[in-house]
């Protein structure tokens, strides 16, 4: 009697567990169908396509090859690509540390407690909920060559040393102009990642330092720089990737020009891709710009996974 | 610290000094935080104050000085009634909103239910997924868009809402976000629902779903930063006015020549007010959903 209701009991529960994995399957399907289809497949075509001459609109007298390394032999040696990915890395390499430090300055000054503080931190974030093309066409106004604002601002702090620039037609000052709005756009994003990273250091440290007699100073390099690793080592990172990614704002202002001075890998990868159609030789292009990110990740990874083991 | 403490000893707390130098600093304080939010709003209110001044050769005369942010002479709505006269700018609204709603309320939707199923369910072939998904987070889409436009040319759907919406509804970042709240929360829950006889379906609707509002709101709101100023994609598969979303719409009607600012500033506001609105609305949202996409990725 028992042994045959423990039997029924356990019937009972594998039903559950069959009911339970059949409704697994089922909430699980549609996210991994569409990122398999949308995704995953694309990612793996990239590389298919990287090897072969596939054009958008394909010709029926010039059939699709494989064609080996030969487009990354070609990007490899493509002088416009490099002149891009040296963009990309120019770009990265003041805007990353300038950005990460402006975000730190922004995120000490709003956790300050003072009345209206929240109003600051909303003013400070409010770049960016404003959509990039619309900044980019703003900055593309106050950057007027002649008569622009900045210029005018420029010369009237220099007494008239400074300017006027053309600054967006000027190959050396086109991509400074623009990493000054992205700057201006994106720094309250990190600047509110900081924030939440100031606010989850223990205030127990610094009451302690503060007794064994630590100054500001003192507080802020030996307390709060190593506290904030973590949250620094995700900014720099995410703000290195979004750095490579570098396209609205160049095409809104420049279309990568004035000769090439802003092209970066995406806009290339467009230009290549979309207007000259030539789908093989942009899948090289995305696989390169996936490698660059994959380091750069895989790089936070590393750097997160020793913090751990030192803990 | 240690400097200020010694003064105080010197001094009386209520000494005039005291307060005179306290009062100083604090000024010092709020003069420094009101020039940083000059510069992060003159660029926002130079669009605003040009959109309506009327007389298009006044804000090129205005450009360069104050002036440029000061509402005077003829103002209007003029340059907003042009705008409306030469495109159909509710057309290009409805598009945004339309495609973004539907990417970010059918993402909540997928993207939760997977993590769901990962989080509480167990079957065979989860963890494998699990890794799979962390993993596919590194991928950036603009890696992917030149094979995504072969394949959507392919299957004609160039030119349509659902090119601009199907492909983003499932997001592995999204899906990272809800398991990591979802595996917080007590498993005593579901196991209780389910003695009771509820289905998965139920547990996850009127049990999960009710306890995980502040990751909903966290993926809704960053999902809606990145689509809503998205650019590149509908670049490449909008080509008539159908099915443009408005940041393509405007970056079109900015490269047309001659330039006519009062009637690009108009547009320009009219795609930023919303934005911001919402922004203020829902603020305390924003800044939580962005501090969490960072303490968690």
């Amino acid at each position: 009697m028992s042994q045959n209701k423990e039997d029924k009991n356990q019937v009972k529960l594998s039903e559950i567990h069959k009911k339970e994995v059949h409704a697994a399957w089922r909430f699980a399907l549609p996210a991994i169908l569409l990122l398999a289809i949308f995704l995953l497949i694309p990612f793996i075509v990239a590389f298919v396509l990287s090897f072969t001459n596939q054009r958008l609109i394909t010709n029926p007298n010039l059939p699709t090859q494989f064609i080996g390394f030969r487009n990354y032999i070609r990007l490899l040696n493509d002088f416009e690509f490099l002149q891009a990915l040296k963009n990309n890395f120019y770009f990265s390499v003041i805007v990353v540390p300038l950005q990460t430090f402006f975000a730190l300055l922004l995120a000490i000054l709003v956790n300050q407690k003072l009345r209206f503080i929240s109003l600051f931190r909303t003013i400070y974030f409010s770049p960016v909920v404003t959509t990039m093309v619309v900044v980019a066409i703003i900055w593309y106004f106050l950057y007027n060559p002649g008569e622009g604002f900045i210029n005018q601002v420029l010369q009237v702090i220099s007494f008239g040393k400074l300017g006027p620039y053309r600054w967006l037609n000027d190959t050396s000052l086109a991509m400074p102009a623009i990493m000054v709005l992205s700057i201006w756009q994106g720094v309250g994003f990190q600047m509110i990642i900081y924030l939440a990273g100031l606010q989850g250091i223990p205030e127990e440290l610094y009451e302690a330092s503060h007794v064994d007699g630590a100054n500001q100073w003192q507080q802020f390099f030996y307390i709060t720089i190593p506290q904030l690793r973590n949250t620094t080592i995700f900014v720099v990172i995410s703000t290195t990737i979004l750095a490579f990614k570098l396209f609205t704002q160049v095409w809104v202002m420049t279309r990568g020009g004035p000769q090439g001075a802003t092209r970066t890998a995406i806009v290339y990868l467009y230009e290549q891709g979309f207007q000259r159609l030539r789908v093989g030789y942009a899948s090289t292009i995305a696989v390169l710009f996936f490698l660059i990110v994959l380091c750069v990740s895989l790089i936070q990874r590393f750097y997160l996974k020793e913090e751990r083991a030192v803990q | 610290m240690m400097d200020t403490s010694i003064t105080i000893k010197q001094q009386s707390p209520h000494s005039l000094n005291y307060h005179f130098k306290k009062s100083l600093n604090l000024a010092g304080r709020y003069l420094i935080l009101i020039l940083i939010a000059l510069f992060f709003l003159f660029p926002i209110i130079f669009m605003f104050v040009n959109s309506i001044k009327n007389n298009e050769t006044q804000i090129i005369r205005d450009m360069s000085n104050i002036r440029a942010f000061i509402p005077y002479g003829e103002l209007g709505i003029k340059n907003y009634i042009n705008v409306f006269e030469q495109m159909p700018f509710g057309r290009f609204m409805f598009n945004s909103v339309f495609i973004v709603s539907s990417t970010v309320l059918g993402g909540l939707l997928v993207n939760s239910m997977l993590a769901y199923s990962l989080s509480r369910l167990r079957f065979k072939g989860r963890q494998f997924i699990l890794t799979l998904v962390i993993a596919l987070i590194i991928i950036p889409t603009e890696s992917i868009v030149i094979p995504l436009l072969l394949m959507v040319n392919r299957i004609g759907w160039l030119d349509s809402y659902q090119v601009q919406i199907v492909p983003f509804i499932a997001d592995a970042f999204s899906i990272f976000l809800f398991y990591q709240f979802f595996i917080g929360l007590p498993k005593s829950l579901d196991e209780a629902a389910t003695i009771d006889g509820a289905s998965p379906f139920q547990v996850y609707w009127r049990i999960i779903i009710p306890l995980s509002k502040p990751v909903f709101a966290t993926v809704a709101i960053l999902q809606y930063l990145v689509r809503w100023g998205d650019f590149l994609w509908p670049l490449m598969v909008t080509r008539g006015y159908e099915y443009r979303p408005l940041p393509v719409a405007i970056q079109q009607f900015f490269s047309q020549d001659p330039k006519v600012w009062g009637d690009i500033f108009a547009f320009a506001s009219m795609i930023t007010i919303p934005s911001l609105v919402i922004f203020l609305i829902f603020q305390k949202w924003f800044v939580q959903s962005v501090a969490s996409s960072g303490t968690k990725g």
